[in-house]
């Protein structure tokens, strides 16, 4: 079986973003960029299926600026056997990149995507699902736990009141959630092996996908700043503010 | 053009998150009419006939629906998408699960996670864990979206809209629920709580996290939360993580227990009305977003609050 994992090039997790003092956006420039931390995990998750002998290949797949190569080497530094780049200037939104998917699905044929279930920088959330759509495959996403067996995958999913099980048939997308697995750290042989490992670049245009953004940023802006407030003595005085000043308790 | 809200329920009570979402269909301007789809959930149609502002409710009872998949509402969204204007569904994982197999098959964008409506077309939404606010301008001839619930008010009652039984096409959807485990308490639904104890690191384990704040949450008729780094390490199930990847709440009153205040945290709760922390360590970054700040050992100040609400 071939599994296909998307990844995306992300401001780094620990760095804060700043609004352009403009309101065009973020300010990205000089700014550390790492794989987005779901989608370390869905490659976690997908070496997994390999190591057990489920997986026979894993297809590591970016869309975005020339720069994403940096990615693709980091999941086959983590044990990707190879990689594709679609390679695009233009700014990349949701449905964009799951037609790019589909189309290399098409000619990839594989029986599992893993994804992750959002980017931390757009926080869209969509592009599993929406791939899903496309082929006409089943889903299952915010997975905290993926059994595959028998043509199916048996997927534990992290939903608002617990967790959920459901049973799909594959060819079927998954996305996981933060506790799928903790993914392990790309040693320094397979950081140079990965050097090796075949990255092949294609263009939107290629596949046949008209990557025009649908929706247009007007602006962006800082939230409204919430202020500190006041360091109380101890518990008395802590008590009498929630009651008298605030008035959210009785 | 009317407007599609999808209600989200589990065939016996409609859900609070469906109340939030209706509220800010209503600003989009046109008569909102409401799905109700799954199996045996006649009720929850007269509690959607019953909201303000519901013109129609449309109800969609087939045993394809019974177990609420992805698959299965989608495909009769889509089966009955014509004609709308807006369709939109609350941003819990009921509404991110499906809604974006609907953008897709309608070949649009989604626009996820509102907070906010500019215009009919223009909309305002976190992006970047909340550090950032978007306003985003949709040309597509359907907006497909997700609303954030603590952007708007819970929609009351007070309408008497009429049920219309539609007739469910065959869905195709193949996916099987195995089973759910669901989290069960007797307190309010966290999302929609008006006080939270939220617990951190700071406690330590698992058995702290409800020796400790079970008494304070009870006291307070509160829901309890948890940071992620206290979800992970097991003190408390996966539905109390509140953040930027779990749930976004804005209470009353939230308390920050021993919880240091990551970005990505307060990306969850940073909306709530009175924040108060409580952490050992004064230069904790929870302190900087918090109305009323206690530096003290919570094992100490916990029992001492409880004692002191009586």
């Amino acid at each position: 079986m071939k599994v296909l994992v998307p990844v995306k090039r992300v401001i780094d997790y620990n760095v804060k973003a700043r609004v352009k003092a403009d309101g065009s956006g973020v300010d990205l420039a000089n700014v550390k960029m790492s794989m987005n931390p779901f989608d370390e995990i869905a490659v976690e998750e997908a070496i997994r299926l390999k190591e057990a002998g489920v997986a026979k290949e894993v297809v590591a797949v970016s869309c975005g600026v020339a720069a994403c190569q940096e990615t693709l080497r980091t999941a086959l530094a983590l044990g990707a056997d190879r990689a594709i780049l679609v390679e695009s200037d233009v700014e990349l939104q949701p449905l964009a990149v799951a037609k790019l998917l589909k189309a290399l699905c098409d000619k990839e044929s594989p029986q599992l995507v893993i994804c992750g279930k959002q980017a931390i920088d757009d926080d869209a959330n969509q592009t599993g699902q929406m791939l899903a759509a496309l082929l006409g495959w089943g889903q299952a996403t915010f997975a905290s736990k993926v059994v595959v067996a028998d043509g199916k995958a048996t997927v534990t999913r992290e939903v608002d009141g617990g967790l959920e099980t459901l049973k799909v048939s594959l060819p079927a997308v998954v996305t996981g959630d933060l506790r799928l697995n903790e993914p392990r750290y790309a040693t320094l042989p397979n950081i140079m092996k990965a050097k090796k490992k075949p990255l092949e670049t294609v263009k939107p245009a290629d596949l046949g996908v008209d990557v025009t953004p649908r929706l247009t940023t007007l602006k962006v802006a800082e939230p409204a700043k919430r202020q500190a407030g006041e360091r109380v003595a101890d518990v008395q005085q802590l008590v009498a503010k929630l009651r008298n000043e605030a008035k959210v308790i009785a | 053009m009317p407007i599609l809200v999808i209600a989200e329920h589990d065939d016996a009570v409609l859900k609070a998150s469906t109340r939030n979402t209706l509220s800010a269909a209503k600003k989009l301007g046109g008569d909102i009419h409401m799905l109700v789809a799954g199996h045996g959930c006649a009720a929850v149609a007269q509690a959607a006939a019953a909201l303000d502002g519901v013109a129609g409710v449309k109800l969609a009872d087939d045993p394809q629906l019974a177990a609420h998949t992805a698959e299965s509402v989608a495909a009769l969204v889509v089966s009955m998408a014509a004609g709308y204007s807006h369709i939109v569904a609350p941003a819990t994982t009921f509404g991110k699960n499906f809604l974006p197999r609907v953008a897709a098959l309608l070949d649009v964008a989604q626009i996820s996670d509102i907070v906010a409506v500019e215009a009919p077309d223009t909309f305002v939404r976190p992006i970047y864990a909340g550090n950032a606010l978007a306003t985003v301008k949709s040309s597509d001839a359907v907006k497909v979206i997700t609303v954030r619930t603590t952007g708007f008010d819970a929609a009351g009652d007070g309408g008497s809209a009429s049920v219309a039984a539609i007739a469910v096409p065959p869905l195709g959807a193949t996916t099987d629920l195995v089973g759910r485990e669901l989290t069960v308490s007797a307190r309010p639904e966290l999302a929609a709580a008006k006080i939270i104890v939220s617990g951190g690191r700071g406690l330590g384990n698992s058995e702290n996290y409800h020796k400790v704040l079970e008494p304070l949450a009870d006291k307070l008729g509160a829901a309890m939360g948890a940071s992620r780094a206290a979800v992970d390490a097991g003190f408390a199930p996966n539905d109390y993580q509140v953040g930027q990847t779990g749930k976004v709440v804005a209470p009353q009153l939230y308390l920050a227990i021993g919880i240091s205040g990551a970005i990505q945290h307060l990306a969850g709760m940073k909306d709530s009305k009175v924040i108060v922390a409580i952490n050992k360590d004064a230069e904790a970054p929870i302190f900087q977003v918090a109305d009323y700040g206690l530096v003290g050992d919570l094992f100490e100040v916990v029992p001492q609050l409880v004692a002191e609400l009586g």
